[in-house]
């Protein structure tokens, strides 16, 4: 039977009041997935880390700006884009450091876009500095 | 919002246990970051943090214990971190926690684990 592609979005003013607003939004989608507790967990920590960059990274804690997340469901991936107008960066250019490095350098950089990487399928970066960044996240959902 | 955030830390001799309760995200973390900064601020180097009640961890949160733990060591302490849910676990593996910090079960083996000189971070929990 052809699955029909449902598709959401949420728009919030850019602060990090609202990451708990955001892990909620994308907490139901998943539940609307059939996705079990453990992956819409993994989930709502990569759309958190990627929203949080947004907020603190891309537009410097700028509550007049907005982060939108879009989901779209079919019935074989749940994909999640995370739109900003913000300042834009080389996601090459963030090194994967090891933990004790950091820890050395008291740094703690990049772990939020390991935990995406490592959380999602894909995680794919358009970026525009100062038009639009977007972050584009698939997770694969699991047959039943 | 449910799980709403607290931070509260209570002091037994040379032993300060932070007790985390809901979501530590980039939001909430700054008040956790406060909360250990206060401790090494008042000389206290051995720190127990209790995630029991903790629902919920971003690297934000995870960063905190990345900023002091060299600090306390430098100066003969310890950041030991206790009570994980296997549902907030995972962040804290998928970086490599376990190589550097020392997990224990509860509140009072990590009191017990500062006792015991032969300490090994990443040892049983």
């Amino acid at each position: 039977m052809e699955q029909i592609e449902r598709k959401f979005a949420l728009t919030v003013p850019s602060s990090t009041e609202n990451l708990a607003l955001i892990r909620e939004f994308v907490g139901s989608i998943a539940q609307q997935s059939g996705m079990d507790a453990a992956d819409a967990g993994k989930l709502e920590l990569a759309v958190d880390e990627a929203c949080a960059n947004v907020i603190e990274h891309a537009y410097g804690h700028d509550i007049s700006k907005e982060v939108i997340i879009r989901a779209k469901l079919d019935g074989e991936t749940l994909s999640i884009d995370v739109e900003d107008t913000g300042h834009g960066f080389d996601p090459n250019a963030v090194k994967q450091e090891k933990l004790d490095e950091l820890v050395n350098k008291r740094r703690t950089g990049g772990l939020g876009m390991r935990l995406m990487k490592t959380l999602m399928d894909e995680v794919r970066y358009e970026i525009e500095p100062g038009k639009k960044n977007e972050l584009h996240m698939v997770k694969k959902l699991k047959k039943k | 919002m449910p799980n709403p955030f607290s931070v509260a830390t209570e002091t037994d001799g040379e032993i300060a246990v932070i007790r985390l309760e809901g979501a530590v995200d980039a939001h909430t973390a700054p008040k956790f970051e406060e909360a250990v900064q206060t401790v090494i601020d008042q000389g206290q180097n051995k720190i127990v943090v209790d995630c029991e009640r903790m629902t919920y961890i971003s690297s934000a949160g995870l960063g905190v214990f990345m900023c002091f733990i060299e600090e306390v060591r430098d100066e003969n302490g310890d950041i030991k971190i206790c009570g994980l849910s296997e549902k907030v676990k995972q962040p804290f593996e998928i970086l490599g926690f376990e190589s550097l910090y020392d997990f224990c079960p509860d509140v009072e083996s990590a009191r017990r684990r500062f006792d015991d000189a032969t300490a090994v971070p990443g040892g049983a929990a």
